[in-house]
């Protein structure tokens, strides 16, 4: 069944590859990776031999994503709607400026570059609204942006659209001090937000490394998972109300700082995780955990990847409710991050080992939670489970642990080019996957393997010193197929954005995603909002 | 040679104080306690002493509450061979501590004291000082660097002083304090953590002792300092000297 579902998508999405292929086509700068003439055409006689249709199907797909064509729907910028804009929002807000728009036009991995000319710089929910607006009545594709820490293109232009950036919305609207409840503007930047709630005595439930640029807005847009998503939840657990702008500049009020509210459909959660392609996030109420006083980090050494899997399970029984973050890196990555930074000191200098887990527990009675962690880690270590191991006596200490595993994606970027997939499997068979592209890539380029463990969640990586498509053949969609196949995520977090476009349907099937389309097509009939991402190009003609 | 090293435990360099609403002090409930940063590198060099052959045992020493022995805890699993927790009330102040060192000295006779430069807590940078002169001994404080002579029982301690480094010679038995850039402490790793609690902690009261503890010193306020004000962007010269005429009196 599934086959011939896929077929039938195939036959689709073959006529429209065959349509541009013929046609003068405009193609999407993707900087580092440039198809040539060649492999289109070795492309268009594969298709048509459908043999072998599981082969030839898989190798489309991955394929097309990389010619995309700007949509001739859309108008193209003028005279006129830059005065509107400055009349509208002030000079200030309107960016013309080459190098300002250099930089927000590139995304953070420099592997994406659109061509914008505009950035707009809204600073209230009714300015956003009033873009918008004129934006759809005159057909603008517009790409909501944020921090533009984003991993799979998704925040910055394919072509031309206006880049309506919101970092100037950075107000915290209020705080209740006996809810935990909130309310803040899409623009704040996440460690602010941090700061400001250490003070009340409280934290935000997610955490990630690019805290310092991200913004609430872009983390709500794509529902951002982060280290302490194994005790606090994911975004859709912690977030209880949100304001949208609509395409057509309707503003949905759904700013709700209730737990508990069944009435009616709850549409914030459609934003949530919609990366921006239904809505922009203007404002988010959240609610957030107290900070509790005892916070303990160990830092440990695994022989195998089944020690590190009987660990998570003993961590989950014995630590329970103290546990609050469960990560993971192996030797590769901690290697690079140990090369590629100085300051960084490693925690278990005896031998280098095979696998290194990092276990945070949160709690509130300090010599409770220490001794439930110290019993847990001997009795670990004695039943082989652990090889070595450091704890952490100080948040000096600490920090310099997370220092380590927040810093691989850095180290990776630094290393040269850098392929990253970002995978939810089923946790026994995740390092198998490494394992296997280890024997795929041989000596083409470094396999690094780091994650949530606790949740499940696997970044592959794959290191070279240039990109170069004999690697990206020998990943893609082998990786795909084969998260496919076991019933994973093919983007637990990252989001689809542009890299993934037209991945979708490794993890959901077709009539899932074509109620996505509808319900995009209800939300925004002319497809403004963020073109080219998230949902297949195919679905769009 | 037997190394004694005193710690103390205190509110956790990384963590952002507050000040008691009666302004009696620091608040310290419910906020994360550890060892002194100084008092780490003091035990780091104490054992690299010890690791190098020529020490043979180390002793940490720690006084206050009961709590305090976490601190020790802390100390037995980088590495020290005993604890000794002297029992008291909170918030010794520099004397008493240095009185109750002497006493224990006497008792354990090590050939070299360590200490870290001043806690973080108060930023006294006394202790170390007075018990060189309660016991008559050499002192080198402010220590970026040790070498140890054993033949000659000599220590060479290189200090960070405000001109720059300054070198001193002492003959053991000598105190010393630690600066930062003196080395890198250990992390405690789970086989020592293990090691650690089989340890013995001996405890002693400073009556036990025979030290008077009463201190001479009373804390009437804490405050924070001014919050700082954040600067005037001035439009012309003539507003400049104009502020700073009648408002800075400066000119």
């Amino acid at each position: 069944m599934e086959k011939w579902r896929a077929t039938s998508n195939l036959r689709r999405s073959l006529k429209s590859i065959l349509n541009r292929q013929l046609s003068s086509v405009s193609e999407f700068r993707y900087l580092n990776e440039k198809r040539s003439c060649q492999s289109s055409f070795n492309l268009i006689r594969d298709c048509k031999s459908l043999g072998q249709v599981n082969a030839i199907q898989h190798r489309c797909f991955s394929s097309a994503s990389t010619l995309v064509q700007r949509n001739p729907s859309f108008s193209t910028l003028n005279f006129d709607d830059i005065s509107y804009f400055k009349g509208l929002l002030g000079e200030k807000s309107v960016i013309q400026d080459e190098d300002r728009l250099e930089t927000v036009n590139t995304d953070w991995m420099h592997k994406y570059k659109g061509s914008s000319k505009l950035l707009l710089l809204p600073r209230s929910t009714e300015e956003v609204a009033q873009i918008l607006r004129y934006c759809n009545s005159r057909c603008l594709a517009v790409v909501p942006q944020g921090g533009n820490t984003g991993l799979v293109g998704g925040s910055v232009p394919v072509f031309d659209e206006v880049i309506v950036n919101v970092s100037s919305m950075n107000n915290i609207i209020s705080f209740d001090k006996v809810s935990g409840i909130l309310v803040c503007e899409a623009g704040c930047i996440l460690e602010n937000l941090i700061s400001f709630l250490d003070n009340q005595g409280f934290i935000m439930p997610l955490d990630l490394g690019a805290k310092g640029s991200c913004q609430i807005g872009g983390n709500v847009s794509t529902n951002a998972g982060g280290l302490r998503l194994v005790r606090y939840g994911s975004l859709h657990e912690n977030v209880l109300g949100l304001e949208a702008v609509l395409a057509n500049g309707d503003v949905l009020d759904m700013l709700g700082t209730l737990r508990k509210d069944n009435t009616g459909y709850d549409l914030k959660h459609l934003f949530i995780g919609s990366e921006g392609s239904l809505g922009i996030v203007t404002k988010v109420s959240i609610l957030t955990p107290p900070k509790l006083s005892s916070v303990n980090i160990a830092f440990l050494a695994c022989n195998d990847y089944s020690s590190c899997q009987k660990l998570l399970m003993e961590a989950k029984r014995k630590l329970g409710e103290i546990l609050s973050a469960f990560e993971f890196l192996d030797t590769e990555a901690m290697n690079l991050v140990l090369h590629q930074f100085d300051g960084v000191r490693n925690p278990l200098p005896a031998s280098m080992h095979n696998f290194y887990i990092l276990i945070e527990t949160t709690g509130s009675d300090e010599s409770y939670n220490r001794e439930k962690l110290e019993a847990f880690l001997l009795s670990s270590m004695e039943d082989g489970l652990i090889s070595d191991g450091v704890l952490a006596q100080d948040i000096n200490q600490a920090s310099s642990f997370w220092r380590i595993r927040e810093g691989v994606p850095e180290a990776l970027m630094k290393a040269g080019a850098v392929y990253k997939y970002d995978l939810s499997l089923p946790v026994e068979k995740m390092y198998d996957l490494v394992d296997d592209m280890r024997i795929r890539l041989g000596d083409m380029a470094k396999v690094v393997g780091y994650g949530h463990l606790g949740d499940g969640n696997l970044h592959l990586n794959v290191s070279a010193p240039e990109y170069d498509d004999k690697i990206l053949e020998q990943i893609e969609p082998y990786v795909y197929e084969w998260t496919s196949k076991h019933r994973g995520s093919i983007s637990a977090e990252h989001g689809l954005g542009l890299m993934k476009a037209n991945k979708i349907y490794y993890s959901k099937s077709a009539e899932t995603v074509q109620t996505m389309a509808s319900i995009k097509k209800l939300l925004d009939p002319n497809g403004i909002l963020n073109p080219y991402k998230v949902l297949p190009h195919s679905l769009n003609s | 040679m037997k190394i004694m090293v005193a710690v103390k435990r205190v509110v956790d360099y990384a963590v952002k104080i507050r000040i008691k609403p009666d302004k009696s002090g620091v608040e310290t409930q419910n906020v994360k306690m550890s060892m002194n940063p100084f008092c780490e590198i003091a035990l780091e060099e104490a054992l690299k002493i010890k690791e190098s052959g020529l020490a043979k045992e180390v002793v940490a020493v720690t006084m206050g509450p009961s709590n305090c022995v976490d601190t020790l805890r802390t100390g037995l699993a980088m590495g020290a061979d005993r604890g000794i927790h002297v029992e008291a009330a909170r918030d010794l102040v520099p004397l008493s501590v240095a009185k109750v060192l002497k006493k224990l000295v006497e008792v354990e006779n090590p050939g070299l004291l360590i200490l870290g430069k001043q806690a973080i807590d108060d930023d006294c940078n006394q202790t170390g000082q007075m018990i060189a002169a309660l016991l008559g001994w050499p002192q080198g404080t402010f220590a970026s660097k040790v070498v140890l002579d054993k033949e000659k029982q000599v220590a060479t301690v290189d200090r960070e002083v405000d001109g720059g480094l300054e070198t001193l010679c002492l003959d053991l038995p000598a105190v010393i304090t630690t600066d930062l850039r003196l080395n890198q402490p250990r992390y405690a790793t789970l086989p020592n953590i293990m090691k650690a609690k089989s340890k013995p902690i001996k405890k002693y009261t400073p009556e036990e002792l025979n030290v008077e503890i009463k201190s001479d010193l009373e804390v009437v306020q804490v405050t924070e300092p001014p919050k700082r004000k954040a600067g005037v962007i001035l439009s012309s010269v003539d507003e400049l000297i104009d502020k700073l005429k009648n408002e800075a009196h400066v000119i």
